[in-house]
């Protein structure tokens, strides 16, 4: 058995069975790193199949960002799981039969008698040098590109929906109100007073500024 | 070496883990949604698996997108649950009944 194939029984192993404890565990805050755990074991076979740009994606981006997100969110609620584990024990038959049918059922589609080593030969290891990450870049910058801006829209629109979903106004702070500002009129703000002109002002006024009116006239 | 269908097997496996997660915790949104993650996940294997044997890098780009639409998806679902806690001081999905869905 090559060093390879018991890599990769190990990893399968660990992958399997974080999986399982994720969705039998009590604690949500154990099932999140179970599931950092799951994360990890996949991305390590990833790379195992060449595609070390997607393993350390996956663990930057996943481990390093949605779960830590799910964590956050696990630890903000503080919220008694003890009722929803109601169903657990009731539930426990048909969710092992279904999965249990699914499994053998897809194993049979994807065995080794279809997919196995005679119809799909393992490639070549790839040679020293090969650079997946520029591969994967040069599909993702031509021929995927539209996909790859409809990507980044999307991740645009989910930080809009996340902030506008979870923003709270507080009553006790001050805001702008743009739409009063720009109804306002002249009449609600400004105040025209007639006053009588006094003529003791003006005279005082015009003898200010005589020095230069005399100087223009001569 | 290692055959394709072992890859198979093994996202078909972590396919059926999450789906029998997703019968079992029925009630809690949280593991609901981990069991989401970890189906996109069994998705993600077959795609890596056949880049690999076919060597044919789109399958690694379709990855890619999958993982972006994954992590949005994981943010709002989450926003979701944050809002749907602070209203009802609950995550039970049997309390989520305003839709008589």
């Amino acid at each position: 058995m090559s060093f390879e194939k018991i890599l990769f029984y190990i990893l399968a192993s660990i992958t399997v069975i974080t999986a399982l404890r994720v969705i039998t565990v009590k604690n949500p805050v154990h099932a999140a790193l179970f599931l950092v755990l799951t994360f990890f074991s996949t991305a390590m076979i990833w790379i195992l199949l060449e595609a070390e740009f997607l393993g350390i994606v996956l663990i930057l981006v996943y481990v390093g960002a949605v779960m830590v997100l799910f964590l956050f969110v696990v630890m903000m609620i503080d919220v008694n799981m003890a009722p929803m584990r109601e169903g657990f024990i009731r539930n426990l038959p048909v969710g092992v039969f279904v999965a249990l049918v699914m499994i053998i059922e897809l194993a049979l589609v994807v065995g080794p008698s279809v997919f196995g080593l005679q119809s799909y030969p393992a490639p070549a290891p790839a040679p020293a040098g090969t650079n997946n990450t520029l591969a994967l870049g040069q599909v993702l910058y031509t021929d995927f590109v539209y996909a790859f801006e409809i990507a980044a829209f999307i991740l645009l629109v989910a930080i809009v929906a996340a902030i506008a979903l979870s923003q709270r106004r507080r009553s006790d702070a001050k805001y702008q109100d743009a739409a009063a500002q720009a109804k306002v009129r002249r009449e609600d703000r400004l105040r025209i007073v007639s006053m009588p002109a006094v003529k003791a002002v003006v005279e005082s006024a015009e003898a200010v500024q005589s020095p230069e009116g005399g100087e223009k006239k001569a | 070496m290692i055959a394709l269908s072992d890859y198979l097997i093994l996202a078909a496996i972590l396919f059926g883990i999450s789906v029998a997660g997703i019968i079992i915790n029925r009630k809690n949104i949280l593991i609901l949604l981990m069991a989401i993650e970890l189906m996109l996940l069994a998705v993600n294997f077959n795609f890596v698996a056949f880049s690999h044997f076919l060597g044919d890098v789109n399958g690694q780009a379709f990855v890619f997108f999958v993982l972006t639409v994954a992590a949005a998806e994981a943010a709002i679902g989450l926003a979701i649950l944050v809002v749907l806690f602070r209203n009802r001081r609950s995550i039970n999905v049997d309390d989520i009944t305003s839709m008589k869905g």
